[in-house]
């Protein structure tokens, strides 16, 4: 089990958070990590990238919404890619699709931050 | 003239015990993958037993605040796949005695966990409290 994750900057003022892997209770605390740190430096609009990610559990969701609450407190917001339709039956079923900004593409994504 | 009822047929009891730390739950998930492949599920509803399997050893750890293990007992019939997760410290609603029940929410954030295993399987019972540990009992039917 693995989980890669990846932090860059986009070219417009975006932070990028491409995670690769599985997502579970073992390995969501490294995501939860890298987030935490952007938004420590100060970093509020967040595209997380989840196209290479096999699998996520509640706990990796929790680190999303975490995330996510973090960052409106500063009026930002975090928006996902995501393409894996078993992925997407997750936040459909639990509601998550009203919460975030969930798209096909990074560009897109990132256009709907500014 | 009414059809026959299908005829169930017990195809097999496979039990696992694993160590009650997060690193091997991804080790349940993919043995019960291995199991529910047995059976005529389809990749889709596979991927749902992966996940109500994790979220149920996830409950387990996350309340169990140190457990040993986690005992998954996999009943595999023609027609459905029973699971029942429990942890080590699980004891049975006679044993606890008076001890109040708490709601399996305060031990389980924010509830997605629960929610997301009733939402994938057909059928789920569960008792979990802090004090005495977690059992979940989970069925998903082939073709439902």
């Amino acid at each position: 089990m693995d989980i890669k994750v990846h932090v860059r900057e986009s070219d417009d003022d975006a932070y990028v958070v491409e995670l690769g892997g599985e997502i579970d209770v073992y390995t969501s605390p490294k995501v939860k990590d890298a987030i935490t740190e952007l938004i420590d430096q100060g970093h509020y609009n967040l595209v997380i990238n989840l196209e290479k990610v096999r699998y996520i559990d509640s706990t990796g969701l929790g680190v999303l919404i975490g995330g996510l609450k973090r960052v409106r407190e500063h009026g930002g917001t975090v928006n996902l890619v995501c393409t894996n339709p078993q992925i997407k039956k997750i936040f459909d079923i639990t509601g998550l699709v009203k919460i975030f900004g969930i798209f096909d593409d990074e560009a897109g994504a990132k256009k709907a931050l500014a | 003239m009414n059809s026959p009822e299908p005829s169930t047929e017990h195809l097999g009891t496979v039990e696992l015990r694993i160590p009650g730390k997060p690193e091997w739950v991804a080790v349940a998930r993919l043995a019960v993958a291995a199991i529910a492949n047995r059976l005529p599920f389809t990749v889709e509803e596979i991927e749902d037993l992966k996940l109500a399997i994790a979220e149920a050893c996830t409950i387990c750890i996350q309340q169990g605040g140190g457990i040993a293990a986690i005992d998954i007992t996999c009943d595999a019939t023609t027609s459905s796949l029973r699971v029942d997760v429990r942890d080590d410290r699980y004891r049975t609603l006679a044993d606890m005695g008076a001890a109040k029940r708490q709601s399996v929410m305060a031990v389980d954030g924010e509830g997605l966990g629960i929610f997301l295993i009733q939402a994938l399987m057909d059928n789920l019972e569960y008792n979990a409290t802090p004090q005495y540990g977690a059992q979940l009992v989970m069925t998903k039917r082939v073709g439902a």
